[in-house]
């Protein structure tokens, strides 16, 4: 294709990326690079149905010429980032310096709020990843082999979780584990101890939220490995028969080989989905026990006094911590394509 | 009187007002209210409502996510609504930013009959009209306590007490609930707390946090004992889940809002039992202090700055007709109305109780919001037994500290 017929070809996709990807980040990463204005604060009276008393307020009128001058806010270079609230790298320093043996250090860390978030949302997506992977693999394979009376209304059951959408879901599953719901109440019954509770301890928390992400994200890998099944040569399936392989091997060094390719596109798009798992941790009022990156923005966004720095500031560490995630898969993908080409 | 009764009588009256009154006497504009959802403001919105007609139209969004939206809603030139209801709380950013006006001269106009405790001034301009009251208070199951021979207690001491003596006599595993759910919830019931113990939360006339001491201390354990009295689900407890609770017969001690008292009180979702033996009482104190361990707070109105001139004053006369005394008599139980023509009512003792104590209000400091947010992220780990109470208050003062250095209230 000459160079003009491409350049137009692509005009549209391309200006539709800067449009909404490349601006946006831009913006993301110039507003966490700012903070808010010098609020100019004066002591008040006011008064109100429960008498008087002297309180600070803002000077809206110094505060608003303050913004005037200076839309974006005060520039503040990379402070944000390594405020206690994300890098955290000034209280890192003081837990290595006053440290009393390597766990304290680890409780000091997981005490600082981006860490926090950090350990959940890693924990989750390296567990959630690779069982999403397997019990999709196994749906599949099971669901090939039946007779196919069975198969529609099977694939249709199968798919249920993800058809839910996840704030509903977990919200459903929430008030199921609650101490009086049936799961809590059936828990109880089979440990025999009343006091369960899979909302209050954060380890149970943890596999609650855990066991969510794999229920609602298997159909998804069940769906592209069901597709994948059908493509298998069945060739090489009967000569691997023939040879004396039994089930198991066939599964091993025929169909598994086959969906390879599938594996890794599963777990590109599930490392990405599950590291910035969100959804679950609102529905199961789980904010207590267990907090995700995305979840710190959301709670930087949701009142009325938005933080968007700070918010930003974590917009970019994630993008960042997703760009890290990606590389080993992309690079095999990479060196996968570049050996094909040659 | 039950709900349906409520609703028919306020439903007549607003049909009636429909009728006698079309436009309230407004020239014209166009009124559009946002506000938080509960059966009071759904009453004051209605009454507003009776206004539309004559080149008048009003039109409400409420929604308890109120807060979310008002300031991205006010800061828009024209604003998306021309009147907001609000509380001493919520007012504070609109206050920071100017989205809303003095409303001296409307008040000058329209509003002479207006009592002057419901002006809310901010260093001498009135900035918005309160029309109710509302706390945190005690709710007891008269029944229980009986079975233990305790009296109703006075003290969050007592409390404790009572609620160990229920649990010990094996009425209930968990006799205490309060909104200790983690964020807002849960920093209120600090807030409650450490008020309660005469703490202050900044250094006066600066954001300099000062809430790691012997107040807050004391604060926290008084709230770890009330937490082990609790249900272990305790962290995601809202006023929802505490209500609920409490009509299930699961509870026989609650600290929860006085708005809630009217839905407890009613003859749904409960036992004929429970609701006859539940008394609203005066929050408790603690730690020999002599004001209640709570925070008083009002909700009112406020009319947006960027909205039309004439906009305003008919917001301002449609939402003074909201709060008329027709309407607060059509509504009498379902709030504590500070206004004229109001009458007591049982669901409204625990309010009245708690005020006369002496309560302080929530404070209006600007930055008090970024406090309350850092003290319901940051408590949690203590109240788990993760944490010392020292660690966990100087975990919210840093917290505190790194949110307010971004938002320009500390350098």
């Amino acid at each position: 294709m000459r160079h003009k017929t491409f350049f137009w070809f692509i005009l549209p996709s391309l200006a539709a990326m800067i449009l909404f990807i490349a601006l946006p980040l831009v913006s993301v990463v110039l507003q966490s690079l700012h903070i808010e204005h010098e609020q100019v604060i004066v002591v008040t009276e006011n008064c109100g149905p429960f008498g008087c008393t002297k309180e600070s307020s803002v000077d809206t009128e110094a505060t608003a010429q303050l913004r005037a001058e200076q839309p974006l806010g005060r520039f503040a270079g990379l402070s944000t980032y390594f405020d206690r609230g994300h890098l955290a790298t000034a209280e890192i320093s003081e837990a290595w310096r006053t440290r009393d043996g390597f766990g304290d250090f680890l409780s000091e860390l997981y005490n600082l709020p981006f860490y926090k978030a950090l350990a959940f949302t890693l924990t989750y997506t390296f567990l959630v990843t690779p069982l999403v992977i397997v019990l999709g693999l196994l749906i599949a394979l099971g669901v090939n082999r039946l007779p196919s009376l069975l198969k529609g209304p099977t694939i249709f059951v199968s798919l249920l979780p993800m058809i839910i959408t996840p704030l509903i879901g977990s919200l459903i599953l929430f008030w199921m584990i609650d101490a009086q719901g049936v799961i809590g109440k059936t828990l109880q019954w089979m440990f025999d101890d009343p006091e369960l509770s899979l909302k209050a301890s954060p380890a149970l928390t943890w596999i609650t939220l855990m066991v969510y992400g794999v229920w609602s994200s298997a159909p998804f890998a069940f769906v592209v490995f069901y597709a994948g099944l059908q493509t298998v040569n069945t060739d090489s399936l009967e000569a691997a028969m023939i040879d004396g392989a039994t089930r198991w091997q066939q599964i091993r060094y025929v169909v598994i080989p086959h969906l390879m390719p599938l594996v890794v596109f599963i777990s590109l798009i599930q490392l990405m989905d599950n590291f910035r798992v969100f959804e679950p941790i609102v529905g199961f009022s789980a904010q207590a026990n267990a907090t995700s990156l995305s979840y710190i923005i959301y709670a930087d966004m949701r009142s009325d006094l938005t933080r968007f720095n700070s918010a930003a500031a974590t917009s970019v560490l994630t993008v960042i911590g997703v760009a890290i995630l990606l590389t080993p898969v992309l690079l095999r993908t990479w060196r996968d394509f570049k050996g094909k080409a040659v | 009187m039950s709900i349906q009764n409520v609703s028919v009588i306020s439903a007549a009256a607003i049909l009636m007002g429909t009728s006698a009154f079309a436009g309230c006497g407004i020239a014209g504009g166009n009124v559009s209210i946002l506000g938080n959802e509960f059966a009071a403001i759904q009453a004051v919105a209605d009454g507003a409502k009776a206004c539309a007609g004559d080149g008048v139209t009003v039109e409400s969004n409420l929604n308890k996510d109120y807060r979310e939206l008002q300031v991205a809603a006010l800061t828009a030139n024209p604003a998306q609504y021309s009147a907001i209801t609000t509380t001493n709380a919520a007012i504070v950013p609109l206050l920071s930013d100017n989205l809303i006006r003095p409303l001296d001269d409307l008040i000058a106009k329209h509003g002479q009959h207006l009592s002057k405790n419901q002006l809310i001034t901010v260093d001498g301009k009135v900035m918005a009209v309160a029309f109710m009251a509302n706390a945190q208070h005690l709710f007891v199951r008269d029944d229980i306590l009986e079975k233990v021979g305790l009296d109703a207690p006075e003290t969050y001491e007592e409390v404790i007490a009572a609620g160990q003596a229920i649990k010990e006599a094996g009425l209930m595993d968990h006799p205490f609930a309060t909104t200790s759910k983690t964020g807002w919830n849960l920093g209120e019931e600090f807030v409650n707390m450490y008020m309660g113990h005469g703490g202050q939360f900044f250094k006066p006339g600066t954001a300099e946090p000062t809430v790691n001491n012997d107040a807050g201390v004391a604060a926290l354990n008084t709230l770890k004992a009330l937490t082990e009295l609790s249900n272990p689900d305790y962290l995601t407890f809202d006023s929802n889940a505490v209500q609920a609770s409490w009509e299930a017969g699961e509870i026989a001690l609650a600290h929860l809002w006085g708005s809630r008292g009217t839905g407890i009180l009613d003859n749904e979702g409960s036992s004929e039992e429970i609701v006859s033996s539940t008394s609203l009482i005066a929050s408790p104190t603690v730690g020999g202090g002599d004001i209640p361990a709570s925070t008083l707070w009002w909700d009112g109105f406020a009319i947006a700055s960027n909205t039309s001139d004439a906009n305003a004053e008919a917001s301002f006369v449609a939402m003074l007709n909201g709060i008329s005394t027709e309407v607060v008599k059509a509504n009498n139980d379902a709030a504590v109305w500070l206004i004229e023509g109001y009458e007591p009512a049982p669901a409204s003792a625990g309010v009245f109780a708690t005020a006369a104590g002496k309560t302080k209000p929530y404070p209006m400091i600007p930055f008090m919001g970024l406090m309350h947010t850092a003290l319901g992220d940051e408590l949690t780990d203590f109240l788990q037994g993760n944490e010392s109470a020292e660690q966990a208050l100087a975990d919210v003062e840093a917290s505190y500290i790194a949110a307010a250095k971004e938002k320009g209230f500390l350098n």
